[in-house]
């Protein structure tokens, strides 16, 4: 009797174990993400300045916010920069992905050569992207030491091009991966249907347009999330390649939302800001996430 | 399936052949520019650059500006060079890297064989806190990690790495332990093993591969982390890339780019080394965390 008692006891104690073991993890997120998150968005109602304060606003510092140039400054460049940034590395991720595929000698040493930047930090990035654009050291200075005098590329001193500065150094760190991605799709292709069609006379053009690429859907899929989210949340390489400059031509929402909390003390509207780019990222996020987790039932 | 199967059934002709392997070299070029330089800039006097030669090789070559970008290059008011910054960097890392990793293998064991209802929901939300644009937790973090005592410490950037890298780790893991046999598990359940007694003597054993790849993500990431290394540490803890940084970035006195470029191979090293020797690892790890299954 006693000993069946026990036994009970031992194995409702296995029934718990799994969820204390996971419990802690959970915690720790729900406080310090969920939490932080609720308490962030309800900041964005208040008036707090260089300190968090709870007097209630209301819209204010929304309705505040979008009266910003300063703001719109840095939608205008986010959607610049999102949408040549995310063409960019899909268009070279995907052409890449099908140039490696074609049985090329030395892919194993191409490969790491166009993924390599990804291991490294946007401000190691941004370093030496900055200085190699710098017109009085970088490419300008050395094509004229090189003799052609009229050579100029002034883009990141340049408030109309500056923002495309930012655009090369980040489709350059990006881009391989997006390659990666591609080319684990190409991989996966069956080539029965390949040889079928190459049977009917169908060209390599149309091979590609008509069977290969629209078999790429979920990698076109995965590449648009993660460029999109990577988009949004773009900041160290502003701060270490122009700094949001000139004057605020490279700003972004994420330096926006940076400077607005922490150097301008207003912490209502800076909150309200990260609550916008909260909701972007949720709404290209969240039915991504759900999909993948629905299917794997 | 064999190794050829893989290989595309396109065939191409000889002219689109030189094509593509001009472009693919070109790119190639692209790729590597940068590096070659901060490289080659990082081992020549200062002149030498700014008279226009940043795309030569050096004449006189020196080891001078990396002596100076480790040992006593200006960073802040401090003449210390990026030193401490690097052991900083090395001291969040580590435990961070080691604690993510060992709760990820358990959360992922316990999503995928003690399966309960709405564990599907508890592991979204703790995915999509990976995703979050992390300026919505700055502020109220840096008021908690005040109340509990780590602010400005490297065991507060650990911590906040811990918080925020667990979603990762917990896929990691969730994938590669879901196409384990659950059989074994069962059966090892009816030989009277208990939870951590199955984890550690069915599960751990065959880790390794996807606990490399944790590994190697988490150090990726957190070592080259600037925004949460930039709010919450202080002088004394700031990590290397805010350290980079504010090297660089300093407005006072002439600018050495040399010892820009080589305080950034400084700081670019740990996570290039990682990806030299364990690169297939590396790519593995990214492609998870986009890709998922």
């Amino acid at each position: 009797m006693a000993q069946s008692a026990n036994a009970d006891l031992k194995t409702r104690l296995q029934n718990w174990i799994p969820k204390l073991v996971l419990s802690p993890s959970l915690a720790v997120i729900l406080v310090f993400v969920y939490g932080f998150i609720l308490f962030s968005v309800y900041l964005s109602f208040t008036d707090s300045r260089i300190l968090p304060s709870y007097g209630w606003v209301g819209w204010e510092n929304y309705s505040k916010l979008w009266r910003l140039s300063h703001w719109e400054i840095s939608l205008t460049n986010m959607g610049i920069f999102a949408l040549l940034y995310i063409t960019l590395c899909t268009v070279i991720g995907l052409g890449l992905a099908i140039f490696l595929d074609q049985k090329i000698r030395g892919e194993g040493m191409l490969r790491p050569l166009y993924l390599y930047p990804m291991a490294l930090s946007f401000i190691v990035t941004g370093t030496a992207w900055k200085w190699f654009l710098d017109p009085g050291i970088g490419l300008e200075n050395v094509m004229h030491t090189w003799g052609w005098e009229s050579f100029k590329f002034d883009w990141i001193k340049n408030r109309d091009y500056a923002i495309y500065t930012v655009v090369l150094a980040a489709v350059w760190q990006t881009s391989g991966f997006v390659m990666a991605m591609f080319l684990a799709g190409l991989r996966g292709i069956d080539n029965e249907i390949l040889k079928a069609a190459q049977m009917d006379g169908a060209s390599n053009w149309n091979l590609y347009r008509r069977i290969i690429i629209p078999q790429l859907r979920p990698a076109f899929l995965s590449a648009f999330v993660i460029l999109s989210h990577l988009a949004i949340k773009t900041f160290d390489l502003v701060i270490a390649l122009t700094g949001g400059g000139p004057g605020r031509a490279t700003e972004l929402p994420a330096t926006f939302m940076y400077s607005y909390t922490f150097t301008r003390n207003q912490m209502g509207i800076g909150s309200a800001s990260a609550t916008i780019m909260l909701m972007a990222i949720a709404a290209i996020m969240v039915p991504y996430l759900y999909s993948e987790l629905r299917e794997k039932r | 399936m064999s190794v050829a199967t893989q290989d595309t059934a396109i065939r191409t002709g000889r002219v689109t052949r030189t094509l593509i392997y001009v472009v693919l070299i070109l790119f190639a070029l692209f790729y590597l520019l940068p590096l070659y330089v901060m490289l080659v800039n990082s081992v020549k006097p200062l002149d030498e650059i700014t008279g226009g030669g940043m795309m030569s090789l050096p004449d006189a070559f020196t080891i001078e500006p990396w002596k100076q970008a480790w040992a006593s290059a200006q960073i802040g008011v401090e003449p210390t060079g990026l030193k401490p910054y690097f052991w900083n960097s090395i001291k969040m890392v580590v435990p961070a890297v080691a604690i993510s990793t060992v709760l990820g293998a358990l959360n992922g064991y316990v999503l995928t064989k003690w399966r309960f209802k709405g564990d599907t929901i508890l592991f979204g939300l703790m995915l999509f806190a990976c995703f979050i644009p992390f300026q919505i937790v700055l502020i109220p973090m840096a008021r908690m990690l005040g109340l509990m005592g780590l602010a400005g410490s490297t065991y507060g950037l650990s911590f906040v790495h811990i918080v925020f890298g667990i979603g990762f780790t917990t896929l990691y893991f969730r994938n590669y332990y879901a196409v384990f046999p659950t059989e074994l598990i069962r059966a090892a359940q009816i030989d009277g093993a208990g939870f951590f007694h199955i984890f550690w003597r069915i599960l751990l054993p065959s880790s390794g591969p996807i606990a490399v790849v944790s590994v190697i993500w988490q150090f990726t990431n957190i070592w080259n982390d600037f925004l949460f290394g930039a709010s919450f540490a202080d002088a004394s803890s700031q990590p290397m890339t805010v350290a980079l940084n504010n090297l660089v970035q300093s407005s006072t006195g002439v600018k050495e780019y040399n010892v820009h470029f080589a305080g950034a191979i400084l700081a670019a090293m740990p996570t290039l080394f990682v990806y030299i020797v364990a690169g297939r690892y590396f790519v593995r790890g990214l492609m998870a965390g986009s890709v998922k299954g």
